[in-house]
């Protein structure tokens, strides 16, 4: 029992950053139908740029009280991936929009491979250590296996649920959300009546980009390591999760991130942690093969 | 006269489709008698490409029989035996009869040669116009070319077979005037052309029966006239039974020997031409029944049409 | 474009200020990852310092790279310019530090390149549009024959020109490595090229074939000459095991699931140890022979018993022969497939899968086929890697070789097999000369290491490519029977398939 509900709260923290990288896949995918495989190295990059943010300023800057720089570094990381983000759509993507649809995959692939390996040369190929912050535990009950609750995951959980609530106002509430809806429905209609196409994508790969910057700064606090090859699989594990929710829907996103974090969680915990991954990966097989429209997306009727 | 009621070559009987809660078609019946240009008719999002996706098996009916008969008409007795059997299809009493309810989309073109176009034009569009008539014959070709494996060493049997299916897809391009085409990308010739290539091309599977979804639609009157002269060749000349979907009424009229009507899911009227053209039901359904001026000139539009008609 | 009450900006005012524009994008972008280092100091402590240089240089090259952009129109000379002003800010910034000398030759070079492409420019762009070629079957068939008889002589004149020792590099890490990737990549071709059948795993068919290969003879002592075929039957049963699942799935969905299952047969050998032996491989995998003669100094060795002197060349001459082979016989059995009803059938469930049906074409069997097929040829190749290597192990059979494959049929044009053989060339070929750059160390000093730039390049070549010719190098496709004149089919028409 102890060693169940601590990993359902290891699962839910894993799943929070998951379900904040996934929000970016399903937005992207909702909008213009490709999935946008260099997202997962975005998420790495992110991580990277939290990381030197954090650097800078407690050791260039001299910035000693943690939750300020905590706050400063989330920011940064949101503003520089965002900027990434923005660039690599304009680059990579928007020449290719309504082309040959493989074209924009390839090119996706080809930017992931890219932006690994620039993280490779600019910081070198060697993991990439920070010190722990927020170390404090709360133990939850008493015993040999003591279930315990750190002040990390609390914070992780809290910063995406505030988030999540937030971005939830600005796709339901705001002109930027119905104009995304907008282009996800019928791009050409949305033009025809006055909806600046370009901005409301680049605004899309702009905001999934800093969600992931979220999930970058999260990981790093929690893992306190990264690696330049730490992208592509969280990446996948978050694009599982944003189909497993069904791709296109928000809330479908977080649920799915959630899940996966508790099933790769208890997996390890259970089974095997050598086949973790496998049972992420046969979760994507095999929702996309019984159940494509996830758990809360639209189904697909075949139109003859 | 009533040929669908003699000779059905299909007989759909209480077919019903519903989608989540919408109720498409509801306990509709129809038969098409064997050599007949049926025409089913209706106003917009009446069902009648809904019947037609049941038939050729792309939507699995949620209730309701669709029995097919080769060589001649079914006994009712044949076609219990075979629902009772839960075969797809069988031969019986030397008649190969079939479920189409049943059977996968693609054999019901394979097996019970059913054979269709689509309302948006399906070509293979970076294909030849030749290509296009060829994989239409697929099976045969198959068959010919020992599932790929004579085709490999290419064996005289399956040069004859292809020498034999460029013959016919040749005889089909003459037909359609097509033939200076032949090496051109379907996707490139105009509209008009891709229909009746569209046409050709489910004619080369050698159908028993030709499902045509609005062949009329977009042709200028010229080509409406050689696209009547077309399916009244492809009825006498191949002696194929045609089903379609159609709003011109010029061609509905001309070329139809049966036309059933269909509105809101449900059929409500059936017969010939001349019946359904006066039957109040239809009238009001197309025009509605608020406006009786309106009524009064549909009515005459109706009568000077099937006046042109011989 | 200007508005309409200002006066038009003349094209050098437009260029400068999209280069500024971008200059300063790429200082943000490159603010914390290019302007700062990080370092483990003696305690293990990471610690960060600014690296200010990197930052520069970056904003540098782009803002020269989107000027001569917007300076110069047509690509070709683009294609001088960019590379050589990048030359020659990395010249001049290497002699105003460690090299004067080298640094200077290497700035002169870079402008040198820079001068020529302004008039090249002038001229391309006077010149008139060459006239559309003409599709001469003819013509195109003596191409292909010479292309062959060029490959059969390939190992012999690199042997003639550089000798035993000199030749080996390039005929093994030029000749064998870039003829595996392009039968990998005609094998693809049948998938996703004919079929219209997105496939991200393909590797998972080549480990099987290579994985195949290694336990059959590790552990039967079968001979590869048996276990060739075994590993393309093994393979194309596979093909249709993951094939079976996925018919119902299109485009990037299908993609997706490819590359999961991939990745699990990837996860399932390092970790299931008893088999595969984990990530230690499988090695000492028994080498080719002749026919059963093997490469050795031996007297009933090959040299001894064609009276020639023993050297290790022969061996990888008969590997590239072998791998020619394999790939040739790819090639050809696809192209008589595309004749045949089931590779019209491929090609028409690429157009329109509906339409296939309507037709009675049974697509479950033909996606499977396509699968199976494909499949096959990558179980084939994958018993030539393992023959060749005499290693196995999971590090080879990555997300980054399916990538790899399905670029070099995407980049080919789909469907078109002098196109995928020209992408392998291209992308293979290139990322091979790129280990070439060890002579850089000359010039940088010994702590730049060339490799690491190799796969950064390769993405970006990727993206790059895609932006310039998104529908591949030959994206016309030619009809597989004709009446009277055999026209090729026009790229825009061709559909790229929904599965």
């Amino acid at each position: 029992m102890e060693n169940f509900l601590q990993q359902l709260i290891n699962g839910l923290t894993l799943g929070s950053i998951y379900g904040l990288i996934a929000i970016g896949y399903t937005m992207v995918f909702g909008i213009i139908g490709m999935v946008n495989f260099a997202h997962g190295d975005v998420f790495m990059l992110s991580a990277f740029i939290a990381l030197l943010v954090f650097l800078i300023l407690t050791q260039l800057v001299g910035l000693a009280y943690p939750p300020l720089a905590f706050l400063i570094v989330l920011l940064a990381a949101m503003a520089f991936t965002g900027l990434w983000s923005w660039a690599i759509e304009r680059v990579a993507y928007r020449p290719l929009r309504g082309s040959f649809r493989l074209a924009p995959l390839i090119s996706a692939i080809g930017m992931s491979i890219l932006l690994s390996n620039f993280v490779q040369v600019a910081q070198g190929p060697r993991n990439k250590t920070v010190p722990p912050m927020f170390t404090d535990l709360i133990r939850l009950t008493d015993g040999p296996l003591s279930v315990t609750l750190s002040y990390k995951q609390i914070l992780i959980m809290a910063v995406t649920a505030a988030l999540l609530l937030g971005f939830w106002f600005l796709v339901q509430k705001t002109a930027l959300g119905r104009a995304q809806r907008a282009c996800s429905q019928d791009r050409k209609m949305a033009a025809l009546l006055g909806v600046d196409v370009d901005r409301t994508i680049s605004l899309t790969f702009v905001i999934g980009a800093a969600l992931a910057a979220v999930a970058g700064a999260l990981y790093i606090l929690y893992y306190g390591v990264v690696n330049f090859s730490d992208g592509f699989t969280p990446g996948v594990k978050a694009f599982t999760a944003a189909v497993l929710g069904g791709i296109g829907s928000l809330p479908g996103a977080v649920i799915g991130g959630l899940l996966i974090g508790l099933i790769e969680t208890f997996w390890a915990a259970y089974f095997s942690s050598d086949y973790k991954d496998v049972a992420a990966f046969s979760v994507l097989a095999v929702t996309l093969v019984f159940m494509p429209s996830g758990l809360l997306g639209r189904p697909e009727v075949e139109k003859v | 006269m009533s040929r669908w009621l003699d000779d059905p070559l299909l007989s759909v009987e209480g077919l019903t489709m519903r989608f989540g809660g919408l109720t498409a078609v509801s306990d509709f019946h129809m038969r098409v008698g064997r050599g007949d240009i049926t025409a089913l008719i209706g106003p917009n999002g009446a069902g009648k490409t809904t019947v037609f996706n049941c038939i050729t098996g792309f939507y699995k009916p949620t209730q309701g029989r669709l029995a097919l008969a080769h060589a001649d008409a079914a006994s009712t007795h044949d076609v219990d035996a075979l629902t009772r059997s839960g075969r797809r299809f069988a031969s019986m009493g030397g008649r190969d009869l079939f479920l189409l309810e049943r059977m996968a989309d693609y054999e019901i073109a394979a097996r019970a040669r059913v054979a269709r176009t689509f309302q948006n034009i399906r070509l293979f569009a970076g294909m030849t116009v030749l290509e296009n008539l060829i994989v239409a014959q697929h099976n045969a070709l198959m068959r010919a070319s020992g599932l790929t494996f004579f085709g490999l060493l290419n064996t005289p049997g399956h040069q004859r077979a292809e020498a034999a299916a460029v013959a016919r897809a040749v005889g089909w391009l003459e037909r359609i005037n097509l033939i200076g085409r032949a090496d051109d990308p379907a996707g490139a010739l105009p509209y008009g052309d891709q229909r009746r290539l569209e046409i050709a091309r489910a004619m080369c599977v050698d159908p028993v029966l030709l499902c045509l979804d609005e062949p009329a639609a977009g042709l200028n009157p010229r080509e409406s006239a050689q696209l009547t002269a077309l399916l009244r060749s492809i009825r006498d000349h191949d002696g194929v039974s045609v089903l379609l979907i159609e709003h011109d009424m010029s061609v509905v009229m001309q070329v139809s020997d049966h036309v059933v009507v269909l509105d809101y899911g449900r059929k409500i009227a059936d017969g010939a031409p001349q019946e359904v053209r006066e039957d109040p039901r239809v009238i009001a359904a197309y025009l509605g029944v608020d406006d009786e001026a309106e009524v009064i000139a549909a009515e005459s539009e109706i009568a000077r049409l099937a006046g042109e008609a011989p | 474009m200007a508005a309409p009450t200002a006066p038009p900006r003349s094209r050098l005012q437009t260029a400068l200020g999209d280069a500024g524009f971008a200059a300063l994008v790429t200082f943000g972008l490159s603010f914390p990852l290019l302007a700062f280092r990080t370092e483990q100091d003696m305690q293990n402590r990471l610690v960060v310092e600014p690296r200010w240089s990197w930052s520069l240089a970056a904003v540098l090259a782009i803002f020269c790279a989107r000027l001569l952009a917007g300076l110069i129109q047509d690509w070709r000379a683009r294609a001088l310019a960019i590379p050589g002003a990048l030359v020659a800010i990395y010249g001049g910034s290497l002699a105003l530090g460690p090299s004067f000398s080298a640094g200077a030759l290497t700035a002169c070079a870079g402008l040198v390149l820079l001068a020529l492409a302004f008039p090249l420019d002038a001229r391309l762009r006077q010149a008139p549009a060459p006239a559309a070629r003409s599709e001469g079957s003819d013509r195109s068939r003596l191409f292909a024959l010479g292309g062959v008889l060029a490959l059969f002589l390939f190992p012999f004149v690199m042997l003639t020109l550089l000798g035993p020792a000199g030749s080996l590099k390039w005929i093994n890490n030029y000749g064998v490595q870039i003829l595996i990737y392009v039968m990998l990549g005609w094998g693809l071709n049948i998938v996703v090229g004919l079929a219209g059948l997105l496939d991200l795993g393909y590797v998972a068919f080549y480990a099987v074939g290579a994985y195949s290969y290694a336990l059959l003879s590790t552990t039967f002592g079968i001979s590869f000459w048996l276990c060739l075929p075994l590993a393309g039957i093994l393979a194309a049963f596979w093909g249709v095991i993951l094939g079976f699942p996925v018919l119902r799935l299109r485009g990037d969905y299908l993609a997706i699931v490819t590359m999961a299952f991939g990745e699990i047969i990837r996860i399932v050998l390092i970790n299931w140890t008893d088999f595969s032996n984990g990530y230690a491989g499988i090695s000492s995998i028994p080498r080719v022979t002749f026919f059963g003669v093997p490469f050795t100094a031996n007297e009933d060795g090959f040299a001894a018993l064609f009276g020639l002197e023993f050297t290790p060349i022969h061996r990888t001459i008969f590997l590239y022969f072998l791998i020619l082979c394999l790939a040739l016989l790819t090639n050809a059995v696809t192209l008589r497939l595309r004749r045949l009803p089931i590779g019209r059938a491929w090609e028409a469930l690429r157009e329109d899968e509906i339409a296939c049906r309507s037709l009675g074409v049974n697509t479950v069997n033909t996606k499977l086929t396509a699968f199976a097929l494909g499949a096959m040829f990558g179980g084939f190749a994958g018993a030539f890697f393992a023959v060749r290597q005499n290693f196995v192990s999971p590090e080879s059979f990555t997300f980054i070789e399916s990538a790899t494959i399905l670029a070099i049929v995407v980049l080919g044009g789909m469907g078109s097999q002098v196109g995928v053989a020209l992408a392998a060339v291209a992308m293979i070929g290139g990322t091979e000369i790129l280990r070439e750059l060890d002579f850089l160390k000359h010039i940088f000093g010994g702590s730049f290491d060339p490799a690491q730039y190799r796969m950064l390049i390769f993405g970006l070549a990727m993206v790059v490519m895609m932006i310039w010719k998104p529908r591949g190098l030959i994206s016309t496709r030619a009809p597989s029977i004709f009446l009277k004149h055999k026209r090729a089919v026009a790229g825009s028409l061709v559909r790229e398939g929904h599965g």
